[in-house]
């Protein structure tokens, strides 16, 4: 009568799909809405906690829904990096949409038209994504993908002013065709190979010629990258982002990008491993870095130079990708649930700004940090976290990816890593300017200020807080600046987790087992192994290597001594392991 | 695998007169091209399944290659679906746009141009709008002068979004 708690996993896809329909049931009564809503997604989290409980010591497990078996029914799968992604892709929803609660009773304005539609729809945005993140074969990643960039088209245009018509359109054309170009590769997939199962195609992709699986690898990531904005196909974001409500961009900014992101990873670990493309990869992140930071610079409007950042940062996650080892690979990890939080939060705390000053545009602001401290710590500790600075955990993956480069010893990877102390200098440069200009700067000193900022005293000032940034919309946002520090306490925790994960993703035999089954894989185990201990630079050393390069140890410790010790425990390994790594090269 | 050659052709051609039309700068073209696209697309994976062969129903005299492969069509038919509702939705999209600003352009981006204007990117010659009408609409011929109206972007920007409601 045991009951395996992870048989559940499709209910973090169909929770809020159910939720979604009652939400949409009662659109004339925005209260129930509101509590169905809330109420359903607190049970979606619990889930996945639960669920991410289960797999952190299980490793992975997969549903075959209906009963029918692998490569013929549709299955879900849960791994270790599917678990964390879901938890705080849900955390992150949870906080948004009690933000968004927060908003709508203080404006008292009812911004979702004549149907109450903002509801429903996030919850459908929360279903698509959860759905993208279990998919077990690419189709139902498509139907995923679908689900929540549908959804997204309908939170991006919300109320239809024109505006917002105009950066919508932008962003579904781009969007659909990101689509098309999936499906095509789909197509010429299950052509090549007949399934669509990723387990199936990992051993089935191995068996075309280099041509046909090369063109498949580049079509994939060209349709994902897209959608995660990587450099040449990320012109949309910062034209479309922008201008939804706040709490929606704020949404679209932590998840909708990094689903990209996830689908990437997954394509280069599990179906297409090896390191054929890593240094276009590399050379790609190196310049979405960089074009994406420049681009920051120049922006006036703070959400506009957020998505800039976004787009920068991007280029982190691909560098980590592109490393194809497993010191890369747990950064990214890491780096992806720490961006998740942080970027969310810095687009929430442009909204409250927005709220408080009238504008987010740094050039008519002035004098915040006198007028509300709140704001100001709320601003600052997620803002030097997305730049990097040594206690917070943007250092800490920052970090890893680093040692990952500089352990690589090529020079592509110290290109990459000259290339992300740059950026993240220059993240420092355009959170600094804000920060100047709009907290720092007396409010008398701007040329053209918002009326709102021109109080007569202080104390008028300080009283008009009170409305202006209620306690229902700061509460959410301090929730997740907690979270962003909590990635910084729990960092060695954690980094073991993404650790132990990517070696999962990389090994791919946990995957493929719990997907197939262990007698299918059985006979190609030898085969998976040698290819993986092949290619990978720091399987062999195992755990021991990996925790000398490990940064988690020393998260809590003064930055400069990590930095020292960082320094030396690579340079150790690096010159013992060089014959191997050549060997790995080859 | 065997490809019927013709299907391979209409596909190839719907792909690139939709890729075609896709660039133009007036949505409703820009959707006539996602149609032919999502079309052709449908028609790609459709040709997946090889060679015509017997309805996918068991039976005991046919060998396991005699029947058609019903995978793509169960695929097919999932993206129809979803190519139906981006279709209604870009449209809706579309005709939103032309209540409220007349337009069935794609604009350019106000804070693109003043960045480019800020650092001197902006030429004045080859970015501005060209100021022909596009649109055969009658409504925005003025009809006293018999001038094409412009229409003002802060009159845009302030919302007649409001004046719909």
């Amino acid at each position: 009568m045991e009951v395996n708690l992870l048989e559940f996993v499709p209910l973090a896809v169909l929770l809020p799909f159910f939720g979604a329909a009652f939400a949409f049931a009662f659109y004339r009564n925005q209260a129930t809405q509101k509590a169905i809503t809330i109420g359903t997604l607190i049970a979606t989290v619990t889930l996945e906690i639960v669920l991410l409980t289960e797999v952190w010591h299980g490793g992975a497990h997969a549903v075959h829904l209906a009963g029918w078996p692998a490569p013929f029914g549709i299955a879900m799968v849960i791994d270790r990096f599917a678990a964390l992604m879901l938890v705080v892709s849900s955390i992150i929803t949870l906080a948004v949409l009690l933000y968004a609660v927060g908003q709508g009773a203080a404006e008292e304005r009812n911004d979702s038209g004549p149907v109450s539609i903002f509801y429903p729809t996030y919850l459908i945005l929360v279903a698509g994504v959860s759905n993208a993140f279990l998919a077990g074969d690419l189709f139902n990643l498509y139907v995923g993908f679908e689900i929540f960039l549908t959804a997204s088209y309908v939170l991006l245009t919300l109320g239809g002013g024109e505006a917002r018509i105009r950066a919508g359109v932008t962003y579904v054309v781009v969007s659909i065709l990101s689509s098309m170009l999936f499906l095509i590769t789909i197509g010429l997939m299950y052509a090549a190979t007949g399934t669509v199962n990723l387990a199936d195609l990992a051993l089935k992709l191995t068996e075309l010629d280099h041509g046909t699986q090369l063109m498949l690898h580049v079509m994939l990531l060209v349709a994902f990258g897209i959608k995660a904005a990587v450099f040449p196909l990320a012109f949309w974001l910062p034209d479309s982002y922008p201008t939804a409500p706040a709490p929606v961009t704020a949404v679209f900014a932590g998840l909708l990008t990094k689903v990209g992101i996830y689908a990437m990873i997954r394509t280069e670990t599990l179906l297409f491993p090896g390191e054929r493309i890593n240094t276009a990869l590399m050379i790609v992140a190196a310049l979405t870095m960089i074009v994406g930071i420049l681009g920051a610079l120049v922006q006036a409007d703070i959400k506009r130079m957020l998505s800039f950042t976004l787009i920068s940062h991007i280029g982190y996650l691909v560098f980590g990708l592109a490393l194809s080892s497993i010191i890369g690979m747990a950064a990214t990890i890491y780096y992806v649930a720490h961006h998740i939080t942080i970027q969310t939060t810095l687009f929430l705390v442009t909204g409250l700004i927005e709220r408080r000053a009238g504008t987010a545009n740094v050039d008519r602001l002035g004098g915040l940090a006198r007028i509300s401290p709140v704001l100001a710590v709320l601003f600052f500790i997620p803002a030097l976290n997305l730049a990097g600075i040594p206690p917070f955990s943007g250092f800490v993956g920052k970090l890893g990816m680093m040692q990952g480069g500089i352990a690589e010893n090529t020079w592509i990877t110290w290109t990459l890593v000259f290339a992300s102390v740059l950026t993240s200098l220059l993240t420092l440069l355009a959170i600094a300017r804000i920060w100047a200009k709009g907290f720092w700067r007396k409010a008398e000193d701007v040329e053209n200020p918002e009326r709102i900022l021109k109080q007569k005293t202080l104390a008028h000032a300080r009283a008009a807080n009170k409305r202006l940034l209620p306690s229902t919309m700061v509460a959410p946002t301090a929730l997740l600046v907690g979270m962003s520090l909590a990635f910084t306490i729990f960092a060695g925790p954690l980094m073991n987790f993404s650790r132990v994960a990517a070696q999962d993703m990389y090994e791919r035999t946990p995957y493929l087992d719990a997907v197939l089954g262990e007698e299918r894989v059985d006979g190609v185990r030898e085969d998976l192994v040698d290819f993986t201990t092949g290619h990978l630079i720091d399987l062999d050393t195992g755990d021991d290597g990996a925790a000398e390069f490990a940064p988690v140890e020393t998260s809590l410790q003064p930055s400069m001594e990590t930095d020292d010790q960082g320094s030396t425990s690579v340079d150790d390994p690096a010159g013992s392991e060089g014959p191997e790594d050549l060997g790995g090269d080859d | 695998m065997t490809i019927n050659l013709t299907l391979l052709v209409v596909m190839g051609a719907m792909l690139a007169i939709g890729i075609y039309l896709m660039l133009e700068r007036s949505l409703t073209r820009v959707l006539l091209g996602i149609i032919l696209i999502s079309n052709g697309v449908n028609l790609l994976i459709l040709q997946t399944a090889g060679r015509a062969g017997e309805a996918p129903l068991y039976n005991e005299d046919l060998e396991a290659g005699d029947y058609l492969d019903p995978l793509p069509q169960a695929l097919l038919l999932t993206a129809i679906v979803i190519a139906f509702a981006m279709v209604a939705l870009v449209l809706a999209l579309i005709y939103r746009s032309w209540v409220l600003a007349r337009q069935d352009e794609v604009t350019d981006d106000e804070e693109d141009r003043r960045v480019a204007q800020s650092i001197g990117a902006h030429d004045p010659e080859e970015d501005d709008e060209v100021s022909t009408e596009t649109s055969e609409f009658i409504d925005s011929m003025d009809p006293a002068t018999g001038s094409i109206r412009q229409v003002d972007p802060s009159e845009r920007a302030e919302g007649p979004g409001e004046v719909e409601r």
